[in-house]
């Protein structure tokens, strides 16, 4: 138990200065009540999800539909292995503390499992110097447990620049002199999505992408070979790993996207007939 | 405890942020804005990791000789240069920092993203080739998008500008707000595993 509670004594600055401030605060507030209505839909997703992750936890795994674009990464990787090319892999401007980075570093230990099955080279060039470390230890975990810990080379996962146009000069250059069989973009990904994604499909790379970006996501769709849309980027770890757990908070998804549709049409409904009570509720 | 320790800080911040999100009082604020200040003391330490990291690359590379190692050179010169410039004479208006950076950073910078308008032509050929009926529906709303953000679109019908702001503002808007609900679930739920050690592999542990 004491090594448990060891880790809290770092803390102990944070909670003394915190103590501090509350004894001489003015506003003595705990809770903002115009935030009731989303402090209920946290409050919701969060047992759905919980409900569901312990649900699947119980039956040992759940069933979800099929996603082509994680569907394709064996042949990713496989198509790598059998041309004796490269895979490229990119988790885009983001920074670590982005949700769409976790989710990208995520998808990176399930892939680089699989290729470090076949001992394919694989490049990571990063944007961050805290997801750069962060992808070499996901990478070397990976290989180590794929079995093949000597096959993990960190001088092919390196930080770049912290320049946006800097990176996609990198990024560019690495892909047309190492013309890599397959380029993965999944990430957090800017104005650079379209120069990087055109770049490879010139070079005739097989691309797969996800992003949290509605806009980038339209030019990945029109370049590259497979593109996660929306939640299916999220998932994708889930997906991969099978793990139940994780399939569990997958399911809890679709069950807070039914009751959000639900709740749309029948606001739409209400409203059109003129009752604003529902918009009215959801709205605080 | 290699692995436990980044577990606890994970939950125990991971909490503190969603709580501190609903409450006013200072006791949260102050520990927020805390936080936010120690992010940018790691960043500033993990960018100096990312520079030696940065040099150590490129230095093996020139030293092994390897294939286009002038690159790599060009590289590690551009990094000194600008760090001797900027402790020689400041980063100030006029200074020779500012003046390499104006001058090279910023052409180089523009001529990349100036690409773009290339690369968005030749991904909008690609996925404006009618092949099938969605396609089709793609090649009409985008052209009547376009030409209704010209004026030429006005001068060919009044009606088309109109037309080109609901095509945006319904079925666009509605197909993006579609994706968009399912970003948020994805994040939350992203963040739920994350915030009690469900998912871990950004620790290096599946």
């Amino acid at each position: 138990m004491k090594g448990k509670f060891c880790p809290l004594i770092f803390l102990l600055p944070l909670f003394v200065s915190l103590t501090r401030t509350a004894l001489a605060a003015e506003e003595t507030r705990w809770f903002d009540p115009q935030k009731t209505g989303l402090l209920v839909g946290i409050l919701i997703t969060i047992l759905l999800v919980f409900g569901l992750i312990f649900y699947s936890k119980k039956k040992g795994s759940l069933k979800i539909r099929s996603i082509p674009g994680l569907e394709a990464m064996d042949e990713a990787v496989g198509r790598a292995t059998e041309m004796g090319k490269p895979i490229l892999f990119s988790s885009g401007l983001g920074k670590m503390e982005r949700v769409a980075t976790m989710a990208s570093m995520n998808i990176l230990g399930s892939v680089a499992e699989k290729i470090a099955e076949y001992n394919t080279p694989l490049i990571i060039p990063n944007y961050d110097p805290m997801v750069t470390t962060v992808a070499q230890e996901v990478v070397k975990e990976s290989f180590a447990r794929a079995g093949h810990p000597e096959s993990f080379k960190p001088e092919n996962i390196y930080f770049v620049t912290q320049s946006q146009f800097g990176y996609v000069a990198a990024v560019d250059g690495i892909m047309l002199r190492e013309k890599p069989a397959t380029n993965l973009f999944l990430g957090t990904f800017e104005a650079e999505s379209l120069i990087l994604a055109e770049t490879g499909n010139s070079i005739g790379a097989l691309q797969i992408a996800g992003t949290d970006s509605t806009i980038q996501l339209s030019f990945f769709i029109v370049a590259c070979d497979y593109t996660l849309i929306g939640e299916e980027f999220f998932a994708a770890s889930g997906y991969l790993t099978k793990d139940p757990m994780v399939l569990g908070s997958i399911k809890g998804q679709d069950f807070l996207k039914l009751i959000i549709g639900l709740l749309i049409i029948a606001g739409g409904i209400l409203s059109t007939l003129g009752f604003g009570h529902l918009i009215d509720l959801l709205g605080k | 405890m290699r692995r436990q320790i980044p577990i606890v800080v994970c939950f125990v911040f991971g909490i503190f942020m969603l709580v501190q999100f609903f409450v006013p009082h200072p006791l949260f604020t102050r520990g927020y804005q805390n936080v936010l200040d120690w992010m940018q003391i790691i960043f500033v330490f993990a960018l100096l990791v990312g520079a030696l990291s940065f040099i150590l690359l490129h230095l093996e590379k020139i030293s092994k000789r390897q294939k286009d190692w002038v690159y790599n050179l060009i590289a590690v010169v551009g990094l000194v240069v600008m760090v001797v410039l900027g402790f020689w004479k400041g980063i100030q208006k006029g200074s020779p920092f500012l003046w390499v950076f104006d001058n090279l950073q910023v052409p180089m910078q523009s001529t990349m993203f100036s690409l773009l308008a290339f690369f968005v032509a030749s991904a909008a050929y690609r996925g404006f080739r009618a092949r099938n009926f969605q396609s089709v529906v793609l090649l009409i709303a985008g052209v009547l998008v376009i030409l209704g953000r010209v004026p030429l679109g006005e001068l060919l019908h009044a009606k088309i500008p109109e037309a080109a702001t609901w095509v945006l503002n319904i079925p666009s808007m509605a197909a993006r707000r579609g994706i968009l609900i399912g970003i948020g679930l994805g994040s939350i739920a992203t963040s739920l595993r994350i915030i009690v050690g469900i998912e871990r592999t950004y620790l290096g542990k599946g």
